[in-house]
């Protein structure tokens, strides 16, 4: 069975077709990349994953189990951590306490929250920035800070949405360097990203969407060379990849 | 940290002996409405300041709470102390029903579905005459002839309230608020129940204001709708106190609640009688000049900003040990 299984997905903004009938899923301990052209449906899944708005058909099952229906809190409780790709952080509160807010997710002291938030951020590199207000970080902060807060719910299974977006080589390499530590613990991932140096170096398989349509699937080099995603998308923005 | 624990209990002996060095009543009734102040101020800070769901109704859980108090004392014959237990109570029931009405709401459309509720029960409790004697108010007779018992009454109601509510804000529920307050939706991605804990803070909140509410029927012996659930002298009052105090601070609304009543008292009274009577209508007018000042060059508050306050006022540096 598939940690997370997402069938015949479908979700309409009125006459909008924002995701159309998308199927995948994520093995356990796998990465799995969702790619597509701007406005072809990624962030659209992700809200619809963790329920921020209700699907309008298809399934989403987690362990078996679907997810339609519950709240975004129960969510995450159930074992799902998200970023997102416009980072939300908890602007006037400091690093640590952003961390140690979530950290409250699987314990009740605020203790054990503290300690866990530290570890957290020593796991990403963020434990020298603790006491600064989260508005105050740069940018590749605060998307360590989006990791760090949804791992310290520690999920299973963490959603990514953008989370190279807008970082230079050097904080990129970090990043990726950041995701596959987080493989290594044992957390399966789902993540969407546009920079292909990301995409292509760290996913098991890739699923490519445009207009809210599935245009393909497989592992990285086959979805590279698929005639319809580079038409859609690679060839003409991003072909250097 | 121990320099303010003793700032703190020097100031609580000061206001302990307070009523037995100055024994004029004025004076201590001036006092005994800031305490009833700070604790509407800091229960409108928990919910406005900390949570963020800043709200334009809390004269619905003062007014509730006072006529909770009222009506125990005139219809069924009970104490009107019983009220300020029953009357926190009530609150919190009212304050659920708000909560479940209102926080389908966000931001500035919360605070004018809190402003309209607040309109409501004032007009409920001006028309359901069989139960409020609606216009006509409630009469009860004051159970102690000095003020010194309501002093220490209100004097502890206010303690405690600034102190549980210190306890929430170091606990769990206090980053769950302050998360809620920062960003609503990735407070409920991080697992928090959003709407849970707004209407848990919402809750403590309306205890409290409820409690006042309760005191001040107790202390004041009357009260009708205009009063107790007036938009202006209560529900407004209670944002200034927290927004000239300092809002999401723990001291705020308490130092707030001091220079609110200090003012309002100076212009009703015409500056002690120094002053032509006139100067007294003028106090909404000071009051508004106050909050573009405060707004303007103090966001945080005088506690928030304190620090500001005493390099450009007082011209002392911070110390290095700061």
């Amino acid at each position: 069975m598939a940690l997370l299984e997402v069938k015949n997905l479908t979700k309409a903004f009125g006459g909008l077709m924002a995701v159309d009938d998308v199927s995948f899923h994520v093995e356990e301990g796998e990465i799995v990349g969702l790619i597509g052209p701007n406005g072809s449906g990624k962030t659209t899944t992700f809200n619809c994953i963790n329920q921020f708005f209700p699907v309008t058909s298809g399934d989403i099952l987690f362990k078996g189990k679907s997810l339609i229906g519950l709240k975004t809190h129960q969510i995450c409780h159930l074992g799902i951590g998200r970023t997102f790709q416009v980072v939300k952080p908890l602007a006037r509160m400091t690093v640590l306490e952003n961390v140690t807010a979530s950290a409250f997710c699987r314990v009740n002291t605020i203790k054990e929250a503290k300690d866990e938030a530290l570890s957290v951020l020593e796991f990403c590199n963020l434990a020298d920035q603790k006491d600064k207000l989260a508005k105050s970080l740069p940018i590749a902060g605060r998307k360590r800070l989006e990791i760090a807060r949804a791992l310290a719910t520690k999920p299973e299974l963490l959603l990514l949405d953008e989370v190279a977006a807008g970082l230079n080589p050097g904080e990129l390499d970090e990043a990726i360097e950041l995701i596959k530590k987080i493989r290594e613990i044992g957390i399966s991932i789902l993540i969407v990203e546009h920079i292909m140096k990301v995409i292509m170096t760290i996913s098991d398989r890739i699923h490519a969407i445009n207009f809210g349509q599935t245009i393909a699937e497989g592992i990285p080099q086959e979805v590279a060379n698929n005639p319809a995603v580079i038409k859609a998308y690679l060839g003409e923005q991003h072909a250097q990849g | 940290m121990k320099k303010n624990h003793l700032f703190l209990i020097i100031l609580g002996i000061l206001f302990l002996i307070f009523p037995l060095v100055i024994r004029s009543s004025y004076y201590q009734h001036l006092v005994i409405i800031i305490f009833m102040w700070v604790v509407i101020g800091s229960s409108w800070n928990l919910l406005a300041g900390y949570t963020g769901q800043v709200s334009f109704g809390h004269a619905i859980f003062f007014g509730v709470g006072a006529y909770t108090a009222g009506i125990f004392a005139t219809k069924l014959g009970i104490s009107a102390w019983w009220g300020m237990m029953f009357g926190g109570f009530f609150s919190m029931l009212v304050g659920l029903f708000v909560g479940w009405v209102c926080f389908r709401l966000r931001g500035p459309y919360f605070a004018l579905a809190t402003l309209a509720g607040g309109e409501i029960i004032r007009l409920i409790a001006t028309n359901w005459e069989s139960l409020t004697d609606g216009m006509m108010g409630i009469l009860i007779i004051q159970t102690f002839k000095s003020k010194l018992s309501y002093y220490y009454i209100s004097f502890v109601l206010a303690i405690s309230c600034i102190y549980v509510i210190h306890l929430i804000m170091k606990s769990k529920w206090g980053y769950y608020f302050v998360s809620i307050r920062e960003d609503e939706d990735a407070a409920s991605s991080l697992g928090i129940n959003t709407t849970l804990y707004k209407n848990i803070s919402l809750l403590v909140s309306s205890f409290f204001t409820g409690m006042a509410g309760a005191f001040y029927m107790n202390y004041m012996a009357f009260i009708d709708p205009e009063v107790v659930f007036s938009l202006h002298y209560v529900s407004i009052m209670a944002i200034l106190v927290g927004i000239v105090g300092g809002v999401a601070t723990i001291w705020g609304p308490a130092v707030g609640a001091f220079v609110m009543v200090g003012l309002q008292e100076t212009f009703r009274s015409s500056f002690f009688g120094l002053a032509p009577k006139w100067i007294s209508q003028a106090h909404a007018l000071v009051f508004g000049l106050l909050v573009i000042f405060v707004i303007m060059f103090l966001a945080n508050g005088i506690v928030g900003d304190w620090e500001k306050i005493r390099r450009n006022v007082f011209r002392i540096r911070p110390s290095s040990s700061s």
